[in-house]
């Protein structure tokens, strides 16, 4: 690529940190620099993905009729598709980015932290996945409110499903900004508008079936274009890794450290605490489950956990390549340098562009930079749906309206609240801009262990939960997480500028969720009320039919 | 369906004993695979938190123990999901149709 984009991409880096330090009248000025600085072939690449996925909109728009087209694409999609679809939901452009740059940083501990993600998949199809498939229809509430009762146990799925989109959702709208912004010369508010526009045409027109393809599309996109960073880099070493890993070792100035486990783990707490939350909040992210619903039986929902978790290994894998190959490639070539603070131009998170571009040139680094901006829609769009529907489907329908309407005004009501919650995305999006939100895909996968796994986890397995215990332990595990998250280290001290934090952990699952698990326990075992004794008279029943499925197909009200 | 002709289908289907024969072989898989996916990966974390430098040492040029360690667990949820996801659609899915058909 050419030297002068270089320079503009560096001054846009210097633009960065200058606005983290909210110096405006420097803003300001580097500003005019930053807007010439667009990248052409990655503009060309983005437009033919945007125009694609437009196509697919317009297609899916004409096949979305009933409301079960709208949450579940009418339980259409293969297992092969819907695995794509859920590793296109859970490779998002942070864990491209983001573990790649924890690898090139640290070496080894990046695949300590990818391991933690898929590890919960095991769990999730042993477990729950063919009991969801055969409890539910649209969303995870149909699960717990199968038996419990319906009113309280749909505001918790609404709420445990909007605090966890919200928290997700802006940490990928904000890093959707701060990346545009770099890659494209973009302006970092019309890069969240354009996000937030994509993104309700997507959802509101061709609802899960657009929002399916364009996460198969970005799925491929992503494995292919890392697939090929990773040969180039093997190609480099003649397809010999151990040669990669002696080259890293002898360049990075952390030789043979880089090779073992450091200082990931300084804290046994916090590792143990971040592992549960990433293990079980995988099986209570509500955008992750709703994709159970879109198959037509239990036998393509496990098949299309096997087919996502071997994309999603198989990627970790390829980013872990793509750290080593930066250690090699990038760290030792000036071009990629800022002299003046000896890092990587544009931060640690531009390691695996950098790299596209050591090895493919400009085009490779223009095709990434189009992967990451699709990565970001597709991720954003799953999460808008997911909380649409907890808003049309759970407090609409099931709450508000008891059941009775019709599927029409549902429609209207689930594609008015996607329209709500993209304009929200785009508003906390550009307010988030300069408050560090490190914290955030931390807590909506520890609020996600905390509130809905536990809740989820016992009402199919357990007869004696009751919807009190039900309701008490998951806002119980909810505020717990939330609150513990507020006062430790990462949003005490990190974000509100305290000295010290008034809890000492940055990871609250180790705690809030068996506090939510017994506190299900204790509300639900001194329990007496007539609802109790529903409750469990209802378990019979369930349980039959999450084991075989009989009555699962065309169950039109529970 | 009326209620209590609800109720006569969940008890016919609990006495079958296709059904008692799936719902033993299933929860032991399902609940022995999810407690071998955890004592890998909490062992793999202790490990990680008390032993660190056994995972150092060197056995082949600059290649630690660290990495077919590592790559164990990862590769290790990949199988563990396929080896449930393979009993599941055929042996289990087969005493479901069996149940299935032999109540409806």
């Amino acid at each position: 690529m050419s030297r002068l984009l270089l320079q503009r991409l560096s001054a846009i880096a210097a633009f960065l940190l200058c606005s983290i330090g909210t110096a405006m009248a420097a803003g300001e000025a580097v500003g005019q620099t930053e807007k010439q600085a667009t990248n052409n072939t990655a503009i060309i690449m983005f437009f033919v993905f945007v125009i694609a996925t437009l196509f697919i909109t317009f297609w899916a728009a004409k096949r979305t009729r009933s409301t079960s087209d709208f949450y579940t694409a009418g339980g259409s999609i293969t297992g092969f598709q819907n695995g794509l679809a859920i590793a296109g939901d859970y490779m998002s452009a942070a864990s491209f980015l983001g573990i790649s740059a924890l690898v090139y940083g640290n070496g080894y501990d990046g695949l300590i932290y990818s391991i933690g993600f898929l590890v919960g998949w095991p769990i999730i199809v042993t477990l729950m996945a063919e009991r969801l498939r055969n409890l539910g229809r649209f969303t995870f509430a149909d699960v717990i409110s199968y038996r419990l009762g319906s009113t309280p146990m749909r505001l918790l799925a609404a709420s445990g499903t909007l605090v966890v989109v919200a928290f997700y959702l802006i940490a990928q709208m904000v890093g959707a900004g701060q990346l545009i912004k770099l890659l494209f010369g973009l302006d970092y508010f019309y890069a969240e508008i354009i996000v937030g526009v994509l993104m309700i045409c997507y959802v509101t027109f061709g609802g899960m079936l657009a929002t399916t393809w364009v996460q198969i599309i970005k799925a491929c996109m992503l494995l292919g274009g890392a697939t090929l960073i990773a040969l180039l880099v093997l190609f480099h070493y003649g397809f010999n890794p151990m040669a990669m890993f002696a080259d890293a070792v002898a360049v990075s100035p952390k030789h043979q450290a880089i090779m073992q486990p450091g200082s990931f783990v300084a804290n046994p707490v916090e590792t143990v605490s971040l592992g549960l939350a990433l293990m079980f909040g995988t099986a209570g992210l509500p955008h992750i489950l709703m994709r159970f619903f879109t198959v037509s039986d239990a036998r393509e929902a496990r098949r299309s956990v096997l087919f996502a978790t071997s994309f999603i290994g198989y990627f970790y894998i390829l980013t872990f390549i793509i750290g080593f190959g930066a250690i090699t490639l990038v760290a030792t070539n000036p071009d990629y340098i800022d002299p003046a603070t000896k890092a990587l131009k544009g931060g640690a998170n531009m390691a695996a562009v950098w790299l596209a571009d050591a090895v493919g040139g400009e085009l490779l680094l223009g095709f990434i930079s189009a992967v990451a901006f699709a990565t970001i829609l597709a991720v954003v769009s799953g999460l808008t749906l997911a909380g649409a529907s907890a808003v049309s489907h759970d407090i609409f329908a099931s709450v508000l309206r008891r059941g009775q309407d019709t599927g029409k005004t549902e429609m209207h009501v689930s594609k008015a609240a996607t329209v709500v919650l993209g304009i929200l995305a785009i508003v906390l999006g550009i307010g988030f801009e300069k408050i560090n939100i490190a914290f955030m895909v931390g807590l909506a996968f520890a609020i996600a262990a905390s509130a809905n796994f536990p809740v989820l986890l016992l009402s199919v397995l357990w007869k004696g939960l009751t919807t009190r215990g039900a309701v008490l332990g998951g806002f119980i595990g909810l505020i717990a997480a939330f609150s513990l998250t507020v006062m430790g280290p990462s949003i005490w001290v990190a974000v509100l500028g305290n000295k010290v934090a008034l809890w000492p952990y940055s990871n609250p699952a180790l705690f809030s969720m068996p506090l939510g698990f017994l506190c299900c326990w204790i509300f639900s075992i001194t329990d007496s009320s007539a609802r109790a004794a529903t409750d469990k008279a209802g378990f019979d029943a369930q349980y039959v039919r999450s084991q075989t499925g009989i009555g699962a197909s065309g169950a039109s009200s529970h | 369906m009326t209620i209590s002709a609800a109720n006569d289908l969940v008890r016919r289907v609990q006495a079958d004993p296709n059904f008692i024969e799936l719902e033993r072989k299933r929860s032991s898989l399902g609940w022995n695979l999810a407690i071998l996916m955890l004592v890998i990966y909490y062992g793999y974390v202790a490990m990680l938190a008390f032993a660190k430098p056994f995972l150092g040492i060197v056995f082949a040029g600059v290649m630690t123990l660290a990495f077919p360690i590592g790559m164990f667990v990862l590769l290790s949820a990949i199988v563990i999901t396929g080896i449930y996801v393979n009993r599941a659609n055929t042996e289990f899915d087969a005493l479901t149709r069996k149940i299935v058909e032999a109540n409806q």
